[in-house]
């Protein structure tokens, strides 16, 4: 039986840092994508934006379950995003983030689980649970991943095609 | 590479079914994950399962829970089900769910087993569950069912993968 978790793309950012990590051409031959991201922001505070088959957040809303070290806190939004860590956290600290995307070539409107967690060297970091959905029937084949400003190097990000067969 | 990570099974609902069963299951992975993307057929269930058709009081859980206004947690013990979403779960739409579950070093004849779960609908929850089967023996089988018996629809997807440490 052969691999089911394939490696389709890698990006890993240089010394010039990136305005975005872009995956385009995604095939539709797997079953589900994951994504697994460490990535920071040279802006102070960090965020991270999920932009699907294209670079604008449309058609999304999320939930997320939020801890910031000191409390916990749920909320909804209209678009994909979570915080990353940024230039006012701890020097060398990346957030860490995977994104799992079920049956993303069907025709159903595509949910997402996303984990994220910020690392920082004070009281605050955050860790998130989301529930994330784009409200399109049609495949993924294209996720754009934005920041407040740039993504420093270092920042890493690579997709999985997983396969049920 | 050696394949680490194989499907095991499939099943996408040709028609509404009250219980996926995925039975039969081999021994020679590491840990197992299911993926689901299921809708009810009618109201807001949960995904639940007994493991070996075990129908006793052997099953415990702790929730966190996010609905978007308040996080909260949430407790049962000496239940005859886990849950891998949890009420308010599912809807009748396909594609409003994404479920994924772990079964933690299920294959091992000695130690109780955990069922780690992340269970996603945008219109009610993120959830994060922890799930405890107070039984030793190999998980050879799991049955996945809602808690107010309402089937799964039509085109609701579950797929089981093993995972293999080496």
């Amino acid at each position: 039986m052969g691999t089911t978790f394939t490696k389709i793309a890698s990006v890993s950012v240089g010394v010039l840092g990136a305005s975005s990590i872009d995956f385009s051409s995604i095939p539709s031959t797997y079953t589900d994508l994951c994504v697994k991201i460490s990535a920071r922001d040279l802006a102070a505070s960090g965020s991270l934006y999920v932009c699907v088959n294209g670079t604008t957040q449309t058609n999304q809303t999320m939930r997320r379950l939020e801890g910031s070290g000191s409390a916990a806190s749920s909320d909804s939004q209209s678009s994909i995003f979570f915080p990353i860590d940024g230039s006012s956290q701890t020097s060398n600290t990346f957030a860490n983030t995977e994104i799992y995307i079920p049956n993303y070539a069907g025709s159903t409107n595509k949910s997402m689980s996303i984990d994220n967690v910020t690392e920082n060297n004070a009281t605050q970091a955050f860790a998130d649970l989301i529930a994330a959905l784009w409200s399109q029937t049609t495949a993924i084949n294209r996720l754009n991943f934005q920041c407040n400003s740039s993504f420093v190097q270092y920042s890493t990000a690579t997709l999985y095609g997983v396969s049920k067969s | 590479m050696a394949s680490t990570y194989e499907p095991i099974a499939t099943q996408t609902l040709g028609s509404a079914q009250a219980t996926v069963t995925f039975s039969s299951i081999s021994g020679t992975y590491t840990d197992l994950v299911l993926v689901a993307t299921a809708a009810s057929a009618s109201g807001e269930p949960t995904i639940s399962f007994q493991l070996n058709g075990d129908t006793g009081t052997n099953y415990s859980r702790t929730l966190l829970i996010g609905n978007g206004t308040t996080g909260t947690s949430e407790r049962a013990s000496s239940s005859t089900q886990g849950r891998i979403s949890n009420s308010t779960g599912l809807t009748t739409t396909l594609g409003a769910n994404a479920t994924i579950a772990q079964f933690m070093n299920y294959s091992n004849s000695t130690t109780y087993k955990t069922v780690l779960a992340r269970s996603n609908t945008t219109l009610y929850a993120t959830e994060a569950i922890v799930n405890l089967w107070r039984n030793t023996a190999a998980i050879t089988s799991i049955a996945l069912f809602t808690n107010s018996g309402v089937n799964f629809a039509a085109g609701s997807i579950f797929t089981l993968y093993g995972i293999k440490a080496a």
